[in-house]
């Protein structure tokens, strides 16, 4: 991801279309706002992750237990609020920053005990107990009658602002926006941090930077830890967008999806993978329309038409949409240039 | 001899039936050069990743100034001022050369978990870089990702980077492999300087860099230590003669 003044002027252009239309969004009809809000918070998921995928080089195929996580948050708060009960003494916050907190507080902790485990291995490992420890999670949800297992929990209110009333859509996806923009400057302060260089760097070349005086597992257990908080934040404002939290949240292909995004996007980019999340977003919502429009009835099997769509994008695009955007001048939108890495 | 920086207990390391390095003790003194020389797979890199704590030793022990450093994993070596360059040049590709040598210099200069503030902006990092990038003759090619630099200008880089800690023991796995003549001359120049204040192991093939360079020669052969002392020691010495030098190598 390169400094914004030194954008190539296409992903320049995509960028002040993406958040133009998000900023924009709450004029135009309630479907379209929905889709804007929708787009806002894979956004962030995506890039969340990209924090650890891209960036870090961690492929977790776990990180869907991180949104489910922020989105049980308010879940939860949910049905003690609507019970008038409380959860172990407490009483769980119906606020969202305080759900926000929490939900940080527990997606990283659950990141740093189960990365602390994962980070020992590498590659196909790595992903495969990033997968297990997430599925692990699906299922305790699923088999917690105390919240609906299954079933979910259908929200009756959204969670309280605290300046702001969120009921109203355009209030909520204004706040979401907001929270996707005050992310993004974090997230960009931390590539070109201190940490965020070690971070690139050990992607690139572990022995090298370890060789250096790097621990690299701590690094990385920190930058997991700070994606899983970001990732549950995105979490958060799924369930209030959706008014609904379910362990299918939490499962397996949601974690597939948010790879998509940024590998469709563009690893490590930061930004690529917010635009690859928006790109997703749309096919989802236009992809069945479309197809209904060329064969009725087609549109229900569009994931037919999706996946092989996405994979002639990945053999296009190559390093990702991002990075595309400022080809023929090198180096401008990648994070690497196109040479051997060693 | 001098005061030993870095010593080697009768280190064993075995790949199945293989023992790559068999026994080997070894003292670097700082001042020094030590050479290590040896045919190909006598076991010199094995040792130089069991010095840097890359591999674990299967029997020994290593002493950095005096203290048991054994089970202390690479990094932690690297922050006690052990550095070593590789056998093919190690640097990141996707940094500048500039970045490689920063992020070099951060590993010694405070905390790098500092998440927000832009590191690029270190006014000190950057200045530290920039002379060291001029020490190996690389001042020109800051800004160019390290990833796209010739090989002989990688190798002057990771030289950069391994300085950068002003390390006491400096680990140099064949430094000139691969380097042009002028290169050559360069490099082996820059070694013959760093020897003040610090200890070298360095590997080499090159037999005129070697004893242009060391103060000591150690010898390894299947592993083992056939011979070490000075050059004028090491040269006249039967079993070496016989196992490796060859005639023309001491004429």
């Amino acid at each position: 991801m390169p400094r914004l003044r030194e954008l190539a002027p296409l992903q320049t252009l995509a960028l002040a279309l993406f958040f133009g239309f998000l900023v924009a969004a709450p004029l135009a009809e309630e479907w379209l706002l929905k889709l804007a809000t929708r787009m806002a918070i894979f956004a962030m998921a995506a890039a969340a992750l990209d924090l650890a995928l891209g960036v870090g080089g961690m492929v977790s195929f776990g990180h869907a237990a991180f949104l489910g996580l922020g989105a049980y948050v308010v879940g939860i708060a949910f049905v003690h609020g609507f019970e008038g009960s409380t959860l172990a003494g407490f009483e769980p916050p119906a606020d969202i920053w305080r759900q926000m907190l929490i939900a940080m507080l527990a997606a990283s902790a659950f990141a740093l005990v189960t990365g602390w485990v994962s980070l020992r291995t590498r590659g196909v490992a790595f992903i495969m107990i990033t997968l297990a420890f997430a599925q692990m999670l699906y299922w305790f949800f699923v088999s917690l009658r105390r919240y609906q297992g299954e079933d979910g929990i259908a929200l009756w209110n959204r969670s309280q602002g605290l300046f702001v009333d969120l009921e109203p859509q355009p209030n909520f996806h204004l706040f979401a926006v907001l929270c996707l923009l005050l992310f993004t400057l974090l997230a960009l302060r931390l590539y070109h941090s201190r940490f965020g260089r070690v971070l690139r760097a050990a992607r690139d070349n572990e022995r090298r930077v370890s060789a250096l005086g790097f621990p690299i597992v701590r690094f990385r257990l920190v930058a997991y830890g700070i994606s899983a908080a970001a990732t549950a934040v995105a979490g958060v404002l799924l369930a209030n967008a959706t008014w609904f939290v379910g362990p299918s949240y939490l499962s397996w292909p949601v974690s597939g999806q948010l790879i998509v995004m940024v590998v469709l996007g563009g690893m490590g980019t930061i930004f690529g993978p917010m635009l690859g999340a928006a790109l997703f977003v749309l096919l989802e919502q236009f992809l069945p329309d479309l197809l209904d429009l060329l064969e009725p009835g087609a549109g229900e099997h569009w994931k037919l038409v999706l996946g092989p769509l996405l994979v002639l994008l990945a053999l296009r695009l190559r390093r990702g949409l991002f990075p595309a955007l400022a080809r023929g001048r090198p180096g401008a939108g990648a994070v690497l240039p196109e040479v051997d890495r060693g | 001899m001098a005061e030993p920086v870095l010593v080697a207990e009768g280190l064993v390391r075995r790949f199945g039936a293989i023992a790559a390095v068999d026994g080997v003790s070894l003292a670097l003194a700082t001042g020094e050069i030590h050479a290590l020389i040896g045919p190909n797979g006598a076991g010199k890199t094995t040792l130089v990743n069991l010095l840097s704590g890359e591999l674990a030793p299967q029997a020994g022990r290593i002493l950095f100034l005096g203290r048991d450093i054994t089970p202390l994993p690479v990094h932690a070596r690297a922050r006690l001022g052990l550095a070593r360059s590789y056998q093919i040049a190690s640097v990141v590709g996707g940094l500048t050369a500039l970045e490689n040598v920063a992020l070099a210099l951060q590993a010694h200069a405070g905390s790098s978990f500092r998440f927000f503030a832009d590191c690029s902006g270190e006014a000190e990092l950057e200045a530290g870089a920039k002379e060291l990038l001029a020490r190996v003759g690389l001042a020109a090619r800051a800004e160019v990702p390290a990833g796209l630099l010739a090989h002989g200008e990688k190798r002057a880089l990771e030289l950069a980077m391994v300085l950068a800690g002003s390390p006491k023991v400096l680990l140099l796995d064949e430094p000139l492999a691969g380097a042009g003549t002028e290169e050559s001359r360069r490099i082996v120049e820059l070694v013959a300087g760093l020897r003040e204040g610090r200890a070298i192991l360095l590997i080499e093939h090159d037999m005129d860099a070697v004893f242009r360079l060391a103060d000591r020669v150690t010898v390894l052969v299947y592993g083992r230590v056939i011979a070490s002392g000075t050059p004028a020691e090491v040269r006249r010495d039967a079993g070496v003669r016989a196992a490796y030098l060859g005639e023309e190598a001491m004429a």
